[in-house]
């Protein structure tokens, strides 16, 4: 595809850029496909500031001086320069930090937003520019993704006797969203897989994800059971999950939904496992929040962060108003609940919501690093990632459209990623020697769930990601948070590893406002990230020495 | 006294967030109350919780149970204990001593004047020694060809708040500072706390004129036209009154009230509005009951937090500390602070601008200074608002608290400003109501040398100095002081947050479980030591003539052992009583006996996981639980689960 159509003006001189942190800078501004290049050539250095057009959610655009004044550039100190006209552009972007343009001209002015707008809400996949980026460090031969499911399986050896590794969705025939290769029983087969894919919304029948080494105990996932109104069964779904807790006896469905959302779901096709057909089950409802109300949650909160009154009680109020740390609250609880089924009480669980991409997946990976040690490695969080959220099928696509300022009707767009790096903050705050990445790594993946250098996060399943040959054509991301020189950035120099399971105090006094991600741009957070700095700097001093 | 010296057996201590309890045995002596869990398991240790007397703030005895009767004892320290004693009887004596024992009506009472640690004489009296006040008025470069110090409250007959040493404009002629004491209320007239050298504008403070509506004072005119002369940076003087405008207006109806911008020339009047001792009580008592609150959902903690107005009012002293710091050091103009008597928000006021503009108060020594300077001498009245002795409740409020979480506010601000962690707040905070040292005893100097507490009593900035390591804040960069040397903290109110370690202090389910702070405080004192041992070796190696080799960080295994070392106090929750930490540090020496290989693969750290996952985690999640509620739960609500299994 041809992008320059959609370029009207390429550059523009005598820009002003306004960011946090910096004093405004004149310089050239310079559209491309991909990004926003702003050049300054201050004597003999020059500054590059390069923006990728993808992590634009929001433009804002205001034209002045229509009448001819000339404008004044008070910051650049350079005496008034005759202009026509001039416009101010307010690039909101998806990291949440805000921008603003000054450009001389409202032609220009006009054109470049006009291209922004169209450039930074491209959805064909292959447009995007993990797909032309080519660092040098870099080849395509280098290996995509950091582990697959037939690794998996063979890494886990105590499993293999009563679990087994099915192809049985190999083409994605039997769930679109699932990768080629899941866990189930020893018992069932694949026969009797096709048949519960049709009983579960999406396909999405229970597949391991988790097992417990110490007892044996398991974590399953899939979506609701399409019993519907008439409460219809599914032989091969009960001796599924039967198979799971074969020996034990007794296992927990956690549902997050409600109780009554649940029993609603039913009307629409959707449903529960009901006690009478699954007389060994227990269901536990948790509702968690997802799609539309979580979205609007985090409109919220970053409103009250970027709100800068000066009362204290209108920023309680907006704070609990947004309902995001309920949120967090929920997740983490209900993520305590599951591992405590495993770990304490000693019975596999099986979660889902209704599609069971979503809440599922952020309770299920949760619990996983309460409970594993090593998902709480660099290597194991990233792969626990890829396991749990690029492989199980969280449409990231959809959910990670548009971020918190856009203005765009909301469709599909659910901040359940940046939920989980949230509460994986929170458990990083509570044991700040048990994980081995740093809160740099979050800030991190957060940005780059929204807009990426890399092809990791693009499409909504490994199916579509292969049909758009995302893994011969782009980088992977998680392969270069790897590298070496990466690696020490990322990774916690307090790190104890601990076999123990980390349970986290839930009470609302022990969970904060994650001021990294949601006040990142106020002007402190630097005060604070420099003596972050200096922390794992003197930690790593000491480590050096002793 | 035959009320105390009284054990009771089967006494069950509920946890305050779970419906965990334990039980054990309850001893009341002449100065604590002590909780010792009985040792079911020969593995771990018996809990013990000591409470001094001096730090009950009340004591309830709810109606009876079928379990047994219940007691609630808060604590000025933020501690709650909920106990249930089998039988009435036994309760209600431990009730009535507890009663008559945490009510004393003499300072001869006071923990302070029979606490004795192992120190000697000269010890005891250099304690008292360590902070000199004329010496930090050097400091600050006072006397000066423009202040002096006067002799007139040498016998505290002009002020019997104030300290005998004030400081004063060299212009202020006695006359001047007697009829300008006349005129204020209590007699404390303008005097010199802080002094800003660069610009040589200066902090004053006194407490407010007794103008009325319309009476006026020539002496005291001149005093603020002194202290305006005293500076040539600026024209006028800032007159910062602490109070909401409106109680201010209602003092002038008693006689008292503010300066007339009319009667005084080169003034510039200002109010800040910081409320009264009253509705900071109150305030905290309502934030109190918010956190206090079993199963408190995340929104109606916002909403506590909201409706109580504590941060408000937190935000509110340090935005009256920034707009003085702004007037000394941005415009150069001396500031006069008072509010009513000038003993409470001008103290909050003035040393929490002090401690925006000189680097010195940020630190450990300079902290101690401060608090000396402007709340001990000056006359906060530590007796009243701490309620010491059995008093008028009334009069006690949370003020120095206050100016505790101020100061705690803008660690979290500037981490690497202070030389002291929040861990040094809290201590200070626990002593200042424990009456265990004789700093803060008496509402002020005068009182305090009547008691001879010099003679009686211990310093607490001598014990405090010298386990100050343990206050250290590791991410400190003494350097940052030449770049910042004014703090200018942000007002956004999102920048003020819960004090969790300070109101939850002892309920350590909450904390988190495993401390940055502790754990590079460690590593730290670990690598100076492993120095020293070097630097040791070398000089060995030298006696007997042999060249020291390069340095090697990789030091033989010998001297690694001597590592893990760890600080006992401040494991990861309050710092720990007396008793406690000499428990821990037994209990250290023990291990180290077993061999030093194994505190090492044992850290605290893991033995704090081990610890953190209790059972009332479990709970806690299970409570949640909603709608499926009315049917039976699973195990996982009722079982005990395996920590005791986890727990070493």
């Amino acid at each position: 595809m041809e992008f320059s159509e959609h370029i009207k003006t390429a550059n523009v001189e005598d820009v002003v850029l306004r960011r946090p942190f910096h004093p405004p800078m004149q310089g050239t501004l310079c559209v491309t496909g991909h990004h926003l290049l702003f050049s300054n050539r201050d004597g003999d250095s020059s500054r590059l500031v390069l923006l990728l057009l993808r992590n634009i959610d929001a433009i804002e655009k205001s034209v002045e001086n229509l009448l001819g004044y000339s404008s004044l550039f008070s910051s650049t100190g350079q005496s008034q320069r005759p202009s026509v006209s001039s416009g101010t552009i307010t690039l909101k972007c998806k990291d949440l930090c805000v921008l603003q343009l000054d450009i001389p001209g409202m032609e220009e002015c006009l054109n470049i937003a006009r291209s922004i707008e169209y450039l930074s809400s491209l959805d064909i996949v292959s447009d995007m520019y993990p797909f032309f980026y080519r660092p040098l460090k870099l080849s395509l031969q280098d290996q995509w993704g950091l582990s697959s499911p037939e690794q998996n399986y063979a890494q886990m050896e105590e499993l293999q006797d009563r679990w087994r590794l099915s192809h049985v969705n190999k083409d994605y025939s039997v769930c679109p969203s699932y990768p080629p290769a899941v866990i189930v029983p020893h018992s069932i087969d694949d026969e009797t897989l096709v048949k519960v894919a049709k009983f579960r919304q999406g396909g999405r029948f229970p597949v391991l994800c988790y097992y417990h080494r110490k007892n044996g105990m398991v974590i399953m996932r899939s979506s609701q059971p399409l019993t519907g109104a008439n409460r219809k069964r599914c032989r091969e779904d009960e001796l599924l999950l039967q198979a799971v807790i074969d020996g034990s006896g007794l296992g927990y469905i956690i549902d997050t939904r409600s109780n009554q959302q649940a029993q609603q779901a039913r009307m629409t096709g959707g449903g529960f496992e009901s006690k009478s057909s699954y007389s060994c089950w227990k269901r536990l409802h948790r509702q968690l929040e997802r799609g539309k109300v979580l979205q609007e949650s985090l409109i919220k909160l970053v409103e009250a962060c970027g709100d800068h009154s000066h009362s204290v009680d209108r920023w309680l109020s907006k704070l609990e108003n947004s309902k995001w740390l309920s949120h967090v609250h929920t997740a983490l609880a209900t993520a305590g609940l599951l591992a405590e089924c495993v770990e304490r009480d000693g019975h596999s669980v099986l979660v889902h919501g209704s599609e069971g991409t979503d809440a599922t997946l952020l309770v299920s990976s949760l619990a996983q690093l309460i409970l594993d040690p090593n998902t709480r490695t660099l290597d194991g969080f990233l792969g626990l990632l890829e396991r749990e959220w690029l492989l199980a099928g969280h449409p990231f696509q959809h959910r990670c459209a548009h971020s918190a300022y856009s203005h765009a009707r909301l469709r599909l767009e659910a901040p359940v990623f940046v939920l989980l790096l949230d509460c994986v903050w929170q458990l990083a705050r509570q044991f700040p020697l048990a994980m081995g990445f740093s809160e740099p790594l979050l800030l991190r993946l957060a940005r780059e769930v929204y807009a990426s250098d890399y092809g990791t996060f693009l499409c909504n399943s490994d199916q579509e990601r292969c049909a758009a040959g995302v893994k011969e054509r782009t980088h992977c991301l998680f392969q270069f948070l790897l590298k070496p020189s990466e690696r020490e950035h990322y990774s916690n120099p307090l790190y104890e590893p601990t076999e123990l399971a980390i349970w986290p105090s839930i009470q609302p006094q022990s969970l904060q406002l994650w001021r990294g991600l949601f006040l990142r741009w106020t002007q402190h957070a630097v005060h604070l990230e420099k003596a972050q700095e200096e922390l794992r700097n003197l930690v790593i001093e000491c480590r050096g020495a002793s | 006294m035959k009320y105390i010296q009284s054990s009771v057996e089967q006494v069950r201590l509920l946890e305050r967030f779970s419906n965990k309890s334990t039980s054990g045995t309850l001893h009341l002596t002449a100065t604590h109350l002590i909780f010792v869990e009985s040792n079911n398991t020969a593995t771990t240790a018996a809990q013990e919780i000591w409470i001094l007397h001096h730090h009950i703030a009340s004591v309830e005895k709810l109606s009876l149970t079928t379990s047994g009767c219940p007691l609630v004892i808060q604590c000025r320290n933020f501690r709650v204990v909920h106990f249930v004693v089998q039988r009435e009887r036994d309760c209600h004596d431990i009730y009535s001593s507890l009663l008559r024992l945490l009510r004393p009506v003499s300072y001869d009472e006071l923990y302070a004047f029979s606490y004795n640690p192992k120190q000697n004489e000269q010890q005891r009296e250099e304690g008292w020694q360590l902070i000199d006040l004329g010496a930090e008025f050097e400091r600050m470069g006072v006397p000066c060809d423009r202040w002096q110090l006067t002799d007139v409250n040498r016998d505290y007959k002009i002020c019997e708040t104030y300290p005998r040493d004030l400081y004063v404009p060299i212009t202020a002629s006695k006359p001047i500072i007697v009829g300008s004491s006349k005129f204020r209320s209590k007699g404390r007239f303008p005097v010199l706390t802080y002094f800003y050298q660069e610009k040589k504008a200066a902090v004053c403070r006194c407490s407010q004129p007794l103008s009325g509506f319309s009476a006026r004072c020539l002496e005291d005119e001149s005093m603020l036209q002194a202290i305006s002369k005293a500076n040539h940076n600026s024209r006028f003087v800032y007159v910062m009154d602490t109070r909401p405008k409106l109680n201010a207006m209602a003092n002038r109806a008693a006689g008292k009230g503010y300066e007339n911008e009319d009667n005084y020339s080169n003034i510039r009047f200002q109010f800040v509005g910081i409320e009264n001792i009253h509705v900071m009580r109150t305030s905290l008592q309502k934030l109190l009951e918010v956190v206090g609150s079993r199963f408190l959902s995340v929104n109606d903690y916002l909403l506590g937090l909201e409706s109580c107005g504590w941060l408000r009012h937190v935000k509110a002293v340090v935005d009256a500390a920034i707009f003085l710091t702004k007037a000394v050091t941005v415009e150069g103009a001396s500031v006069l602070v008072h509010c009513s008597d000038g003993w409470d928000r001008t103290a909050q006021v003035c040393s929490l601008g002090a401690l925006l503009m000189d680097p010195y108060y940020r630190t450990i020594k300079g902290f101690m200074v401060l608090i000396e300077k402007d709340w001990i001498s000056f006359g906060h009245k530590f007796a009243d608002r701490c309620d010491q002795l059995d008093g008028d409740p009334k009069e006690v409020s949370p003020v120095f608290t206050q100016f505790l979480e101020c100061v705690w506010q803008l660690t979290e601000q500037f981490p690497q400003a202070f030389e002291f962690s929040e861990w040094l707040l809290l201590q200070i905070h626990e002593h200042v109501h424990s009456c265990q040292y004789g700093n803060f005893l008496a509402n002020n100097q005068r009182r305090r040398e009547e008691l001879q507490l010099g003679d009686r009593t211990h310093s607490l900035w001598a014990f405090l100095l010298r386990e100050q390591q343990n206050y250290l804040n590791p991410a400190y960069c003494p350097t940052y002081a030449d770049t910042h040397p004014v703090l200018e903290p942000s007002t956004l109110p999102c920048h003020f947050k819960f004090w969790r370690n300070m109101y939850h202090q002892f309920d350590r389910s909450m904390h988190p479980r495993q401390s940055v702070l502790k754990n590079v405080l460690t590593l730290k004192e670990s690598n100076c030591q492993l120095e020293d041992t070097i630097k040791d070796l070398e000089t060995r190696l030298q006696k007997h003539g042999i060249s020291p080799p390069t340095p090697d960080p990789q030091a033989s295994p010998r001297d690694q052992r001597i590592l893990p070392t760890r600080p006992h106090s401040l494991i990861l929750g309050a710092p720990l009583s007396r008793k406690e930490a000499q428990r821990q540090q037994e209990e250290e020496e023990e291990e180290e006996e077993v061999g030093e290989e194994v505190t090492e693969c044992c850290s605290d750290t893991e033995r704090t996981v081990e610890g953190s996952s209790g059972t009332e985690r479990k709970e806690s999640y299970s409570d949640l639980q909603g709608t499926y509620g009315a049917k039976a739960e699973p195990a996982v609500v009722s079982l005990e689960f395996g920590v005791a299994r986890m727990t070493c």
